[in-house]
């Protein structure tokens, strides 16, 4: 894992030091709320329903034990004894105090995390691939080049007020695990005759406006990566509209330019660019290329004892192939039946910690599906490792499975959100998980969100749903057909909404549709792509 | 009927104007009729409260106001999804009576 030197460590401290007095200014009616949300926001700060919010960065969704039961402790001492983890692969804690702001970011400062760029018009968390540096089927660990760009971003004095926010994806293997193409700029690692650089899409994002990124260049070599990157950003921040913040994101200016005339823009301030020396010498990449080693792994490769016919199961589900042999990947869900998408108490964070330190390396990964993953666990190990998750409630064995749900905190806890997400996906959750029919079903991605702003990304779900207000009343639209995977594509409505119930059994419906209609080996997305909506809205309105 | 809310500027908590105070108790919100918005105004340059505003509501069932938005509902409660963490812990009927 990187880690901070003396320069990220002063600026980490400076701002902390910064922001508490910028809090107590506020506390003590020096400053108004107009004049202290934006300095808020840039500290991650947000106003929501019941309280202050804090979102805390976790870089590419990557940390150690040590990190986990600093967010644990955090949870304990300042909230309610939970955290939530999103859909960019942070954490979020619902119930913060604003006079206990400046002490967390300082507990956060010790275990080098912060909260800085986790809002506002700036260049947000990099997300990546979680199976990053563990993966069979990547070309290189994706994290370095994260981390790298994470560098060029931090408090980037060009890029701290952009017409809009803007992610970054950084991923390195065909697969896509990480919705790349839903990224403001997504960047794929690739090789060509042996040498790696950088496919860039650009222009892709959810929310009202949903667009896939086109492909604006295929091959960007490494030692030009943050230049490339510059000249997509400076682009953007010079055209990007700022009269409507709806019509602000990159997307909107890529689709309105066109892919060929933003990448002939691109080009050119590229060319500009090259010679102004903005790209850090590969020195500084290889430097960080050493925080991210191989662990030491065992060479043993036994294949774990199946007699056990849940384990066998969560086998089954919940690990992915590791590039080294002997291991794998093992997937924490924190998807209960009937729980909370992405919600982990104080006490299930320390159960990760110590379970990173003991079978992975000490190291944890956050998901965009807002689960945890163990990147590097022995084979040996996981039937030990999976009695520990069941015993702390993270064993269900649903990975990708419609009991794996993606849902945004909706109404119960944002002030955005026009109505509730968790309680759709907990009926769903249980319905589907009282009548058996998860496994029947197999790989199904269902997301829920609770306004059109996409959080819980509906228009990438093999069914989606999205919560409107509909005259003071909640109504649910549902979806179909949307990837996030390497095969992205965008949902459809199937029609007019559902009330609270009704939408439950509309998913059932849907269900029900493809395990009449598909054939051998057919994903739901499969079938829905060879027969199209028509038989799934005959059986919803009919 | 008309309430003001707001966030306490300490805690962030869900607040309500109760006539001469605030409270996170929405039972004790007061009808601030034509008042409201000159109400929340000079609340807000006392900045006790993040961003007071005026919201419609209504007499409920049990006496207490009823915010006409669901939202508000949401806001008066707490997360339907946790009651353990609402104003009403012990009421295992509280969430059904906000929808």
């Amino acid at each position: 894992m990187y880690a901070y030197d003396q320069y990220d460590q002063a600026m980490v401290d400076a701002r902390v030091a910064e922001f508490r007095d910028q809090c107590e200014r506020r506390l003590a009616g020096k400053l108004t709320e107009d004049q202290f949300k934006p300095l808020r926001l840039m500290n991650g700060l947000y106003l929501q329903l019941h309280a202050y919010m804090l979102r805390v960065a976790i870089p590419y969704g990557t940390l150690n034990g040590g990190q986990m039961r600093v967010l644990a402790d955090i949870a304990e001492k300042y909230d309610r004894g939970y955290g939530h983890f999103t859909t960019r692969q942070n954490i979020q804690y619902n119930w913060i105090k604003l006079e206990d702001a400046g002490d967390i970011l300082a507990d956060l400062a010790k275990v080098e995390m912060h909260a800085i760029q986790t809002s506002g018009n700036c260049i947000r968390n990099i997300s990546s691939d979680h199976f990053a540096g563990a993966a069979a089927d990547e070309v290189a660990d994706p994290r370095p080049y994260a981390e790298l760009l994470r560098q060029w971003s931090s408090f980037h004095p060009e890029f701290s007020y952009l017409p809009r926010k803007f992610k970054i994806c950084v991923i390195a293997s065909e697969n896509d695990r990480a919705a790349m193409r839903l990224h403001d700029i997504g960047i794929r690692i690739v090789e060509r005759d042996g040498e790696l650089g950088a496919q860039f899409y650009v222009g892709g994002g959810m929310g009202r406006t949903p667009m896939i990124a086109p492909l604006i260049r295929d091959f960007v070599p490494l030692d030009q990566l943050v230049t490339y990157s510059e000249a997509c950003l400076r682009v953007y921040n010079r055209y990007g509209r700022r009269d409507n913040k709806y019509k602000a994101r990159i997307k909107i200016l890529v689709h309105e330019l066109g892919a060929e005339e933003y990448t002939r823009q691109v080009e050119e301030e590229f060319a500009h660019l090259l010679d102004q020396g903005v790209e850090p010498p590969l020195a500084e990449l290889e430097r960080i290329k050493g925080f991210f080693p191989d662990p030491a792994f065992d060479a043993a490769d036994a294949e774990p004892d199946r007699s056990d016919p849940d384990f066998a199961v969560w086998l089954d589900h919940n690990t992915h192939a590791h590039k080294m042999p002997g291991h794998v990947s093992a997937i924490v869900s924190l998807k209960p039946v009937g729980g909370i998408p992405g919600d982990a108490t104080d006490a299930q964070m320390r159960v990760l910690a110590d379970l990173a330190e003991k079978y992975s390396f000490d190291e944890l990964r956050i998901m965009h599906t807002q689960n945890v993953v163990l990147p590097h666990v022995s084979k040996a190990d996981l039937y030990a490792l999976w009695q520990a998750l069941n015993e702390a409630g993270m064993g269900t064995p649903n990975a990708d499975l419609m009991g794996d749900i993606i849902a945004c905190p909706g109404l119960d806890y944002c002030s955005l959100a026009n109505a509730r997400s968790i309680p759709i996906a907990q009926r769903i959750s249980e319905r589907f998980a009282a009548k058996g029919k998860e496994a029947a079903l197999g790989e199904l991605k269902l997301k829920i969100s609770g306004c059109i702003n996409a959080c819980g990304h509906h228009h990438a779900g093999h069914i989606g749903i999205l919560g409107v207000d509909r005259k003071g009343t909640e109504n649910y639209q549902l979806l179909l057909g949307g990837s996030e995977a390497e095969d992205t594509s965008l949902a459809k409505i199937t029609g007019p909404g559902f009330d609270e119930h009704g939408i439950v059994d509309a998913v059932e419906t849907a269900a029900d549709v493809y395990l009449r209609e598909r054939t051998e080996g057919e994903r739901f997305l499969d079938t829905y792509r060879r027969i199209g909506m028509a038989p799934f809205k005959e059986a919803l309105y009919d | 009927m008309k309430l003001i809310t707001g966030n306490d500027l300490k805690t962030g908590a869900v607040t309500w104007w109760t006539g001469d105070d605030w409270s996170i108790h929405i039972e004790d919100a007061a009808d601030a009729g034509d008042e409201a918005e000159a109400i929340a105004t000079r609340e807000e340059a006392a900045r006790r409260v993040n961003v007071p505003y005026v919201i419609e509501a209504e007499a409920g069932p049990d006496g207490a106001p009823r915010p006409a938005h669901i939202k508000e509902r949401v806001r008066a409660l707490g997360p339907t999804v946790r009651v353990d963490l609402t104003l009403k812990p012990d009421d295992p009927t509280a969430a059904q009576k906000v929808i």
